[in-house]
């Protein structure tokens, strides 16, 4: 054996002995020793194949914007008061506006010098004023509303991960997207209804004071007193499950939000078995939660979730603990969930849903086993074809095709890239296109043996010959699956994935590795005939 | 064993008139089913719309699940058998709703009907319009693109004209693929561009070949004039031509009968595309090259009489 053979011989088996390593926790899992699982990763089932979720959440980020000019619109009500401002009122407008109307110029000024040193991201805009009023505009800063929204999305991103951390789900995948856009990825959970009611919904925790003077009844035919607000409490029939919504009208300024909460968790009554959620404040919150309970004793105060009043029980004393709680005919899955989201905290915005996946474990099961069908039934076919057409020859292409498939697999798992069904008819695909280079190289072979050069001078002159015949014509397969990569989502990048992988694993597998065994054959003694 | 002789000569550039009408005649076909059905049959992934699959364990059929679910007034809803089990549906939704609840709705309207744990929703598939444009877009861009960077390394690794030739093979392919698909109503979507793009690889790698051995003959051969040199080419490379094809056709018949229905349009365009671009290595990206040196042979011609008459 020349020393260039034993080199080649040596590389290609430590090639196929770290591909069979690496291949060990994918075939033969927990029974193997844990520095060897911990060394090499299992391969990674996509959600198609293993079943789970595929969400593409949007957030609402103009939803933000608007809800941070609701605030300044608060506090500069708050300001204008304190320092005895006569003013007429302040309004958010289209186009990132408020606008504050007063009587006098003289009110004017000091709105505006309040404005500018309580809120610098406001730039005053000098609009004219009509009907005897001074108007006076202001404009959030362009990069003011860049920013919140920039938050929104990010504090977005924060609340789900906590969420999905919670729910339960191993090995969730969460990334920020262009255009406000967050993707998540559940794989294998159970419950997908479940799952997208507790990351959709935006969980925003408000307690409101009830008006008890208005009449719910005028609010629902559209008389609703200034400054009031009109919601519905949605109760449900334990016995028969029916749901009604009972309307009620509630001041729609907010006393206190869930911002200020340090833990939720559930409860079961005592006396009627229901499950309840109990929230506890923060420091900042018990307090104002204790002085809003002292003020109002007597008074009815309305829980608020994202629009909808879970409850609104009277406040019988002043509650210095700074403890609550939110009841509102909740099955125990629907409290669980609802402490869930309290504890992530509330999302900045509301979210869309723009695209869901979701296949189910039977189907990613299905999937695996007709994958798998067809890799064996076109292996087994595309095995025979070679062997009847090449004999010896169609053998050593048949060993150097299974090689192939054992490299490519081993390839997934070192690259920690993902198998999906797309991706398993990319092998098939390999697979036939695997053997092409392989018979490039034989018919150059028997092109050269039919002008009478010996065997070992037909292989040379055929390896030599092919070579850059079949480079080529890989590189540019290679140039369409990379494009396909940069573009993929999901499956389809699967596909890019085995095509890119497959590609470069027939070069080598073809180029070297057939030849090696060739070599090996020949170099064994003096050999008259090619079995090809 | 040799299914092709090896000292074949089979006139295929005495035939390419024949095989541009072919051709022609086909990809016109595909045009007018194109036209005629108001462009491409998109799938929800390039439009948005929902899409539920539902295995039943009871018989049932189309008419009866769209009865039950009638009364969500949903707006366009098709319901179709899917794959090779007699009970299992595809449920289209056209209405693509951010609400969070349509799957919860078409669960519970099946609950109705059926019975709770008669059925399994196996798949839910919820695209909104705004994703379902921008993944058209991207897709469409992405064949683009890829044509794009295969012109280049072709230009680069042979000639221009060699270039233009293979483009003009894919551009084919696509189209008549693109045709099949409209012609039998199958609707393109995300994995559909992707068995494009094996497509245009596959396809390529056909006509490299040939064109590798076109190069190096020209070298060899060139009295005999460029269109002799092409034939031979083409029939020395038939024998691997057919064999390779062959092989490939093979694992994707396989996966198309036994690969499921997910996978079921995706291994149709492979079958179709390889088919498609193997007759179009032999017959559209080598005439090509005659058609083009033809042209620029006719270009040349006056300016050589114009020399012989001085």
């Amino acid at each position: 054996m020349s020393n260039s053979l034993k080199i080649r011989t040596g590389m290609v088996l430590a090639c196929l002995v770290l591909a069979l390593v690496s291949l060990g926790p994918t075939l033969f899992g927990s029974s193997l020793p844990d520095w060897w699982r911990k060394a090499f990763d299992p391969i990674h089932l996509g959600l198609d194949l293993q079943g789970g979720m595929h969400l593409v959440l949007g957030v609402d980020a103009d939803k933000a914007v608007e809800s941070r000019l609701d605030t300044i619109v608060d506090q500069s009500e708050d300001l204008l008061r304190e320092k005895d401002v006569t003013f007429k009122r302040v309004d958010r407008l289209p186009g990132e506006r408020i606008v504050i109307t007063v009587y006098d110029e003289d009110a004017g000024k000091q709105a505006d010098a309040i404005m500018a040193e309580s809120f610098p991201s406001l730039e005053p805009m000098t609009l004219t004023a009509d009907g005897g009023y001074i108007q006076k505009n202001y404009r959030l800063s362009d990069s003011e509303i860049e920013a919140v929204r920039e938050y929104a999305v990010r504090q977005a991103l924060e609340t789900l991960r906590n969420r999905v951390d919670q729910f339960g789900v191993s090995e969730p995948t969460l990334q920020r997207q262009e255009d406000n856009r967050i993707l998540i990825q559940l794989p294998g959970v159970k419950d997908p209804q479940r799952a997208i009611d507790l990351l959709g919904k935006t969980a925003r925790l408000e307690f409101k004071m009830v008006m008890e003077n208005a009449n719910p009844q005028d609010a629902v035919a559209g008389k609703l007193p200034a400054g009031g607000q009109l919601l519905y409490e949605r109760r449900v029939d334990p016995r028969s499950g029916t749901a009604t919504e009972i309307p009620l009208v509630v001041e729609s300024k907010t006393v206190l939000t869930g911002d200020l909460l340090s833990n939720a968790q559930v409860r079961i009554d005592n006396r009627f078995n229901d499950p309840y959620v109990a929230i506890d404040f923060n420091a900042i919150g018990a307090k104002r939660f204790d002085q809003i309970t002292a003020a109002n004793v007597g008074k009815r105060m309305a829980i608020v979730l994202d629009d909808t009043v879970y409850s609104a029980p009277v406040i019988r004393e002043r509650i210095s603990g700074g403890s609550a709680q939110i009841s509102g005919n909740f099955t125990e899955q629907e409290a669980t969930d609802l402490a869930i989201v309290l504890r992530a905290g509330s999302l900045p915005a509301p979210v869309n849903i723009l695209e869901n996946r979701t296949v189910g474990p039977s189907l990613g099961q299905d999937s695996i086993n007709q994958g798998v069908l067809s890799v064996l039934i076109g292996g087994f076919l595309v095995v025979l074809a070679m062997l009847i057409y090449y004999r010896v020859s169609g053998l050593v292409a048949n060993v150097v095709l299974v090689l192939n498939v054992i490299f490519i697999m081993a390839m997934l798992s070192i690259f920690g890239a993902t198998l999906t069904l797309p991706g398993i008819a990319g092998i098939v695909l390999t697979i036939g296109m695997a053997v092409d280079a392989n018979v490039l190289i034989f018919e150059r072979i028997r092109e050269e043996l039919r002008l009478g050069r010996t065997p070992r001078a037909a292989l040379e002159a055929g390896y030599e010959k092919a070579k850059l015949t079949i480079i080529d014509a890989n590189v540019t397969t290679l140039i369409a699956a990379l494009v396909l990569f940069q573009f993929g989502t999901g499956p389809v990048k699967g596909f890019a994935v085995t095509l890119s992988i497959g590609i470069i694993s027939s070069l080598f597998t073809a180029v070297i590795v057939s030849r090696l065994i060739f070599d090996l054959y020949l170099s064994r003694g003096k050999v008259n005939r090619l079995s090809i | 064993m040799q299914i092709i002789k090896h000292d074949i000569n089979i006139d295929f550039v005495g035939r390419r008139k024949l095989a541009l009408i072919l051709s022609g005649i086909v990809i016109l076909i595909g045009i007018v089913s194109l036209v005629a059905k108001g462009g491409p049959d998109y799938g929800i992934d390039f439009v948005g719309g929902t899409l539920v699959q539902v295995k039943f364990t009871e018989n049932t059929d189309a008419a009866k699940i769209k009865d039950s679910l009638a009364a969500l007034d949903l707006g366009s809803v098709l319901v179709q058998h899917f794959g090779d089990d007699a009970n299992e549906f595809l449920i289209r939704i056209q209405k693509t709703t951010e609400d969070r609840d349509l799957s919860a709705l078409v669960s519970g309207s099946l609950e109705t009907s059926y019975g709770k744990g008669s059925y399994d929703i196996r798949r839910l598939e919820m695209v909104g319009p705004q994703v379902g444009k921008d993944l058209r877009e991207k897709g469409f861009l992405s064949v683009v693109y890829a044509m794009i960077g295969i012109l280049v390394y072709v230009s680069w690794r042979f000639e221009l004209r060699f270039a233009i030739g293979a483009v003009v093979a894919l551009i084919h392919d696509v189209l008549i693929t693109l045709g099949a698909f409209s012609i039998t109503g199958r609707e393109i979507d995300l994995p559909i561009i992707a068995a494009f793009l094996a497509i245009i690889g596959y396809s390529l790698n056909d006509t490299i070949i040939v064109y590798d051995r076109i190069r190096e003959n020209y070298g060899k051969h060139q009295k005999q004039g460029f269109a002799s040199v092409v034939n031979h080419s083409i029939n020395e490379t038939l024998s691997r031509t057919i064999l390779t094809s062959g092989t490939t056709m093979l694992v994707v018949i396989a996966l198309f009968i036994f690969g499921g229905g997910v996978i079921h349009n995706f291994a149709f365009a492979l079958l179709i595309g390889i088919l498609v671009g193997t007759y179009s290595s032999i017959f559209v990206a080598s005439p090509v090259l005659i058609f083009w040196d033809d042209y620029r042979a006719g270009k040349r011609k006056p300016a050589v009489a114009q020399g012989s008459a001085k």
